[in-house]
């Protein structure tokens, strides 16, 4: 495990384009990972992982610009393609794979998937690999997660994740409590996928966000994909992962366009990404909010700010490592999220970083959520319910003043 | 023979409209509320544990003239809304009805205000035939104050209390329990109303639809679950999602109707009899046979699962407002040239109120935090 690190921080260290002290960071925090109580740091993938790709991948491939597709000069030219075709491609590359791999979901065979992240791969995999069900999520979500307690591996696709409230039982009794109250005996290597966030103006119930809802249940992990890159890396680590996953993807980052590495790669599913570093105020950051973000930073680092941003990624649980990191080094943190203010993962990333790092901040935590209200229909109004790169400006000139 | 003192009444049931719609002399010589038609229902109804009525209906060329104008309206609200979406003045999800005005305008005609409807998200017609106004569905689709919702709900999210139509709604299947619900209360204030719960074949096959089936048939509830067979849910062929989708039989021990739903008057009469037959005997289903030209929602082009062949054929075969102009010129009650200046009014109808809900301003940026809670409690 020690070793994946070291060739991680090793190779940040080489790379050209990030420019703070990663040695002094990073591998002092990795080597105290196997003493750090509590760590969960659960089941890695194989040993394709250490293919020494992952490293230079992980780093390189990271935008530091808000719009950029970034590829460092180390690595291959790769291919370009849009989220959703990433996603397809974690997905067929893990099928061909594991014949145990399958997907279940509404029109996600004959009719490709109502945002093509299927496409193709019921013609390629057959019917009862790529499943059509019916319109019964609660159902359809527990036979998935009764065929992966004898083996199988499949992939639950809510059309919208707000379509899954209905499978909350199943999810939460099911999904995350049965290899506990089973004593161990049974796994359930499931992924539960599917857009859910604010959309344009697709109304109160097409516009949820529902890792606040399922962030309480034990033995799920959540992870949060914003780029090509990391959404086909997360697919393929959260399909290979014994444990639950539910990954969310947004409905208005489909279309977003990145240049990909050609050899296969998988992302850590329990880790951070490094967007910008900076020195003056750490930002955390996950799925859409992060290009608002990104969009803000370029307005501050004209007005002379370094935010060092970063793409929490793995919602549950959070890589306090990366975080605490950054917080030891700027010393502020301004958490900026898409969901609502009551209850959210901002308020409990607020709450993990208050209870670890409290000794290193110098400002209280700062937390930008969307308004505690049904995501209304009207444009003007919907823009007001979400967090506007405006508001992270003012947000971090006032958390630098103090 | 002309319908100039009786125009008032006519429109009381229809969303409002230019009055001078109807307010002209029609060919027939004959004093239309008298008169009366004896039509056929295209096909006779299949019944499931029930007899079913007979397939033989009254009516009148007033009756026909109005169905011919409410559907007319409908189709022309929904194709209007289609190139709105297309310039995007409506913006996000937006599922049209055309091809299935038939169930809105029969089922209407066969109820009151008092009794209510609940549906699921393709509801801008049955919203104009509870007495919505065209001005209010599409300021409404476009997020303006003089929507119905005012501006909030968006296209899934039209309702009308006063008028008994509970919605609008997103999720697939959930209005069902809600119609069991209505129905509920309704008996529980001792009313002698019903409720009518419509749902697409898609959401037939939802857990929920049948817990709320068992419990309206225990405790006799006055709810009629309409399935809206339009025979795809999304992309999906009703064959490939249900193992039977003989939908009006699925209640097993609650009976069942069959219903050609492209029949305004099939449709009429079958909302007539359920609603006789379950304020005395608990609930029933409807299937209403019916068809959308479009598909599943603007994002869906409909072509993909099926064929075009098929689109137009059922266009040509069955649809509902040709049907009733067919009846019309064949008893002679308009010429083909009224028709169609009443389908030239329609269309000036539905620009009009196009132009004035565009002239509706968005809603106040306050307008975010109201309707939360009732009277701002639970504000922190």
């Amino acid at each position: 495990m020690a070793s994946i690190f070291q060739a991680v921080g090793a190779a940040r260290a080489l790379s050209s384009s990030n420019s703070f002290d990663s040695k002094k960071f990073y591998l002092t925090s990795r080597e105290s990972v196997s003493e750090r109580k509590g760590s969960i740091f659960v089941v890695r993938s194989d040993g394709r992982m250490n293919s020494g790709r992952v490293d230079k991948l992980v780093t390189n491939a990271v935008a530091t610009k808000a719009d950029s597709a970034a590829a460092s000069t180390a690595s291959k030219p790769g291919h370009e393609l849009l989220l959703f075709e990433a996603l397809r491609e974690g997905l067929e590359e893990e099928m061909d794979r594991d014949p145990r791999v399958c997907v279940m979901g509404e029109d996600v065979g004959h009719y490709g998937g109502s945002y093509k992240v299927t496409k193709g791969l019921a013609p390629k995999y057959g019917d009862l690999r790529v499943l059509d069900t019916p319109i019964a999520e609660n159902s359809f979500t527990g036979m998935a997660i009764g065929a992966a307690m004898t083996g199988l591996r499949p992939i639950v696709e809510g059309m919208n994740m707000g379509f899954l409230l209905l499978a909350f039982n199943q999810i939460s009794n099911n999904c995350g409590m049965l290899h506990y109250t089973s004593g161990g005996q049974f796994t359930i290597p499931v992924v539960i996928r599917g857009p859910g966030g604010v959309g344009r103006q697709l109304g109160a119930e097409h516009s949820q966000r529902l890792e606040s809802y399922f962030q309480s249940i034990p033995g799920i992990q959540m992870v949060a994909c914003s780029t090509p890159y990391n959404a086909k890396g997360l697919m393929k680590a959260a399909i290979r992962s014994e444990n639950p996953v539910i990954l969310f993807e947004h409905v208005l980052l489909y279309n977003l366009k990145e240049r990909i590495p050609d050899e296969e790669y998988i992302c850590n599913l329990e880790e951070a990404e490094m967007v910008r570093p900076g020195e003056h105020i750490t930002i955390l950051t996950y799925s859409r909010m992060r290009y608002h973000v990104m969009q803000a930073a370029k307005t501050l680092v004209n007005k002379g700010y370094d935010p060092e941003v970063i793409d929490i990624r793995s919602l549950k649980p959070f890589d306090l490592h990366t975080i605490g990191n950054s917080v030891k080094k700027t010393h502020r943190v301004l958490i900026v999220e898409e969901c609502m203010r009551t209850g959210g993962i901002g308020a409990s990333l607020t709450a993990a970083i208050s209870e670890n790092f409290h000794d290193y901040l110098d400002a209280p935590i700062v937390c930008l959520s969307s308004q505690d209200v049904p995501t209304p229909y009207a444009g003007t109004l919907e823009e007001f319910t979400i967090v506007q790169p405006a508001q992270i400006v003012t947000a971090v000139e006032q958390l630098c003043q103090q | 023979m002309s319908l100039i003192h009786r125009s008032s009444s006519l429109l009381k049931p229809l969303a409002a409209g230019p009055a001078s719609l109807l307010r002209r002399p029609f060919s027939s010589a004959t004093d239309d509320d008298a008169t009366k038609i004896t039509v056929e229902t295209s096909v006779p109804f299949t019944g499931h544990r029930i007899d079913p009525p007979p397939r033989t209906i009254d009516t009148t060329p007033k009756e026909l003239m109005t169905f011919f104008v409410d559907m007319a309206r409908m189709r022309r609200m929904e194709i209007a809304a289609d190139s709105l979406y297309k310039s995007k003045l409506i913006r996000g999800f937006c599922h049209l009805y055309d091809g299935q005005e038939a169930v809105a305008v029969g089922m209407e005609a066969a109820i009151t205000r008092k009794d209510c409807i609940i549906t699921a998200y393709r509801d801008h017609c049955i919203f104009l035939g509870r007495g919505g106004t065209l001005l209010e569905a599409f300021a409404e689709l476009m997020g303006r104050k003089a929507g119905c919702s005012k501006g909030k709900g968006g296209s899934m999210h039209f309702y009308k209390k006063n008028g008994g139509f509970y919605g609008g709604h997103g999720i697939v299947g959930a209005q069902v329990p809600l119609g069991c619900g209505l129905a509920f209360a309704q008996k529980y204030s001792k009313e002698d109303h019903v409720t009518f719960a419509l749902y697409g074949d898609g959401a037939a096959n939802q857990g929920q639809l049948f817990e709320a089936l068992n419990m309206a048939a225990l405790w006799d509830l006055p709810a009629i679950l309409v399935c809206e067979n339009n025979h795809y849910g999304m992309g999906t062929a009703e064959w490939r999602a249900a193992k039977s989708p003989a939908y009006y039989k699925r209640g097993d021990y609650v009976p069942g109707l069959k219903v050609d739903g492209m029949d305004v008057f099939a449709v009429k009469q079958a909302c007539k009899f359920a609603k006789e037959h379950v304020l005395k005997n608990g609930p029933i289903i409807l299937e209403m046979d019916t068809y959308r030209y479009h598909g599943h929602s603007m994002s869906d082009p409909g072509s993909t699962y099926r064929t075009r062949d098929e689109i137009s054929g059922v266009r040509q075969e069955r649809d509902p407002i040709e049907r009733i102009r067919k009846l019309i010129l064949s008893h002679d009650i308009a010429t083909e040239k009224e028709l169609k200046d009443i389908e030239k009014e329609v269309r000036k109808e539905v620009d009009e109120a196009i132009s004035q809900a565009k002239e509706s301003p968005m809603p106040e940026p306050s307008e975010l935090f109201t309707n939360v809670y009732v009277k701002d409690h639970g504000v922190e």
